[in-house]
């Protein structure tokens, strides 16, 4: 009887302890890599290797990173921002990922850059469960919820890109011949394939191919044979240096097809003037960010932020570098998920936030242009505008277009 | 033309190695076997993962020891038998539903089929020559795999995603540990292998044709075998380790083998003393972990502080660890006595 006494007592105090417990939590709510004081955050950028370049993204964020600790942080909460090299190679990437996520224990991995390395780490991170936020790549498959829950994109992918450049065509010239160089990896493979798919039943409207690799010194061979083929629209799927030679050359050999351009060529400084703003003209493009070189901009209260911030803060940025806006972008883009998570800072919850961001405008993107996400879309800017060049800037024009593509 | 003739006849910073100081004695041996079995029981699975990795790569440098300390050639090619060992396994395991411990032995066979083949045409080469037409194959590998031809078995550039395989009779291991216990296995055979195959009649032929080919010739050694055999048994452990590799990182992809990682092979090897087996182990693990130092050192410096510690390791021990092995044995020594 004294037995059966005690055993009740001592389960009675057992449900008073859990529920007062599970109060306390219901308020602060901590997995590995966040406390009271700070939210460590996991990054993987290529600062050595071939896509070196790519390096200052990592350096802009941990720039905005400091200026919003300056600022008192999240919450009250410091942000630790841990980044590593995996010099653009898949097997170091996955090595300094499971450092961030077992050694370092990071509460999430916060855009690592490019496509291989990425999708070495998609299946470990879905595995650990582990918030896999804002893949620096254009790539479909990160916006695949179904297969990969803990996996999200940011940026268009290029698949949707190019489905909008084959509306316009069908559209506006179905008499096209087209000609497309292509820069022979992932990048240019994607987007090939969103041409055609866009194009659908018209996908013979593509008379010529040429594809490229990063070591080869110019693109003259290349666009001769495209302009060989008697195409009436040339489509540059091309890195910047790439870009602005093919412009230069088709100037050169007085060739004058409708041209269209990439958008992660189409920045002004670093493609358009090399390339001679006199053989730009009429270029073709879509952006979905604001251009850091284009004049039109300096008055935007949005990029005026951004100005400031790499004044005060990361005083060795280059404005006229395109990386440098979507490195800004992509982190104010985390501090709103982690700001909206509040004091439950689990895994589970982040993912939560970052799947219910309604029409979130991070300083840096177009008007009109907004990021929205659900639990079945997981690709958070999915909308573009056309511009056409001219004179020494982008003109945009038509509506604000969302891409439909799935994965 | 000096220069050329220096590397063609000396053999290149391989002056002859004794057999019997190309391994470790016996007892030690035991104790780093001892060690390497017990770390998981110790350490957490991301640093069994990354031991994991310094077996694998110490594996690789073993073969290009091989080849190298061994027969007297040279390779910057080694990344391409790393691989196709690597998408063999790969493409096996995801289209062929070949068991993971089964396509090891193929990537081996494989490889040493390709090692073999090549080492044919590289015959009328040596020295520098020899190494620049292993950096061709190099250079050209990554972009062979990303051909649309064979884009339907590798994935093209988008890679293959490998399963990574469970402890199997229901051991309760995580898959890190299990892996781990799994290529030390493979790697202790291999060892013992290229020990036996370097104290063997084969492994002295290999010697002799390294020390004076003429001479090698002259007492009735048909070198053209053995130096392509050199080559073939080289990549074919090449390629068991890129198979493991390609296991142990759940992904194969082109980009993970361009020359980056044949020169990371080759500095392994000198940094862990050409021609001494052990070595490769100490060559894996600064090939692994050197660049992680220089890197928490400085960012934007991390090419350059990796560039000054290699260039002090070459100052002060330029024969690698095996000079720092045989310090130490003689220091013991002096000890005893």
């Amino acid at each position: 009887m004294g037995f059966g006494r005690t055993i009740g007592v001592a389960a009675l105090a057992a449900v008073a302890l859990a529920a007062t417990a599970g109060g306390a939590l219901a308020q602060k709510r901590y997995d590995a890599g966040a406390s009271d004081t700070e939210i460590r955050i996991g990054n993987i950028m290529p600062y050595s290797g071939p896509a070196s370049a790519y390096g200052v993204i990592g350096k802009t964020e941990a720039a905005y990173f400091r200026k919003i600790n300056a600022e008192g942080g999240i919450n009250g909460r410091k942000i630790n921002f841990i980044s590593y090299d995996d010099a653009y190679s898949p097997p170091k990437a996955v090595e300094q990922a499971r450092k961030l996520v077992e050694s370092d224990e990071v509460l999430l991995i916060f855009n690592p850059l490019g496509t291989p390395s990425n999708t070495a780490l998609q299946k470990y991170l879905n595995d650990r469960k582990v918030p896999h936020l804002f893949v620096a790549s254009g790539a479909t498959r990160w916006n695949n919820p179904k297969a990969f829950p803990w996996t999200m994109g940011w940026q268009p992918s290029y698949q949707s890109e190019a489905h909008i450049y084959a509306r316009y065509l069908l559209t506006e010239k179905p008499d096209a011949r087209i000609a497309v160089l292509y820069q022979n990896d992932d990048f240019g493979k994607d987007y090939v394939k969103g041409l055609k798919d866009g194009l659908g039943a018209k996908a013979s409207m593509i008379v010529a191919e040429e594809s490229y690799d990063t070591s080869d010194p110019t693109m003259d061979d290349h666009v001769a044979r495209l302009k060989a083929s008697g195409a009436n629209v040339f489509i540059s799927i091309t890195t910047p240096k790439f870009a602005a030679q093919a412009i230069k050359r088709l100037a050169e050999i007085d060739w004058k097809p409708l041209q269209f351009v990439a958008n992660v060529s189409a920045s002004v400084g670093a493609v358009m003037m090399p390339a001679g703003f006199e053989n730009a003209q009429g270029v073709i493009s879509t952006a979905y960010a604001k251009d850091g070189a284009d004049p039109q901009w300096d008055d935007d209260p949005g990029m005026k932020k951004f100005i400031d911030f790499l004044r005060n803060h990361d005083p060795d940025g280059n404005r006229l570098d395109g990386a440098i806006v979507y490195g800004y972008g992509v982190a104010q883009t985390l501090v709103e998920v982690l700001t909206r998570c509040g004091d439950n800072l689990t895994r589970d919850n982040v993912m939560k936030q970052a799947e219910s961001l309604k029409d979130f405008a991070p300083d840096t993107l177009l008007p009109g242009i907004r990021i929205n996400t659900s639990p079945t879309n997981f690709a958070p800017i999915n909308q573009l505008q056309m511009m056409r060049f001219k004179g020494q800037r982008w003109e945009r024009f038509g509506d604000i277009m969302t891409a439909d593509v799935g994965h | 033309m000096s220069a050329v003739e220096d590397v063609a006849t000396e053999a290149p910073a391989v002056e002859a190695v004794p057999k019997r100081a190309m391994t470790l004695g016996a007892g030690t041996s035991l104790v780093v076997l001892g060690l390497l079995f017990l770390v998981p029981v110790f350490a957490k699975n991301f640093i069994v993962f990354q031991l994991t990795m310094l077996l694998i790569y110490g594996l690789a440098v073993l073969a290009l020891n091989i080849l190298t300390g061994g027969s007297g050639q040279f390779s910057l090619g080694q990344s391409a038998f790393y691989a196709v060992g690597a998408y063999t396994s790969a493409i096996l395991m995801e289209h062929g539903g070949v068991n993971y411990a089964l396509t090891l032995p193929i990537a081996g066979v494989v490889c040493f089929i390709f090692g073999f083949l090549f080492g044919q045409p590289a015959l009328r080469l040596s020295g520098v020559y020899l190494a620049l037409a292993t950096f061709a194959l190099a250079t050209a590998m990554p972009q062979l795999l990303k051909l649309n031809f064979f884009e339907k078995w590798t994935g093209g550039v988008q890679g293959l995603v490998v399963t990574k395989p469970d402890a199997p009779f229901g051991l309760h291991i995580s898959q890190d540990v299990w892996l781990y216990y799994f290529t030390l296995v493979v790697a202790v055979a291999i060892y013992v292998f290229s020990v036996n195959l370097l104290r063997s009649r084969s492994g002295r032929a290999f010697m002799a044709i390294r020390d004076n080919e003429i001479a090698a010739s002259a007492m009735g050694i048909d070198v053209a075998l053995y130096k392509t055999l050199a080559f073939g048994v080289s990549a074919g452990i090449t390629g068991v380790a890129g198979g493991l590799g390609a296991i142990a990182v759940q992904f194969v992809a082109p980009d993970s083998y361009t020359i980056t990682l044949a020169i990371s092979l080759f500095l392994g090897m000198v940094v862990g003393g050409v021609g001494w087996l052990p070595g490769s182990i100490v060559g894996a693990a600064f090939i692994i972990f050197v660049p992680n130092i220089a890197e928490s050192v400085s960012k934007g410096l991390s090419g350059a502080v990796f560039g000054v510690l290699l260039f002090l390791i070459i100052f002060l021990v330029p024969h690698g660890a095996r000079q720092v092995a045989i310090v130490g044995q003689q220091l013991l020594g002096r000890l005893r006595k």
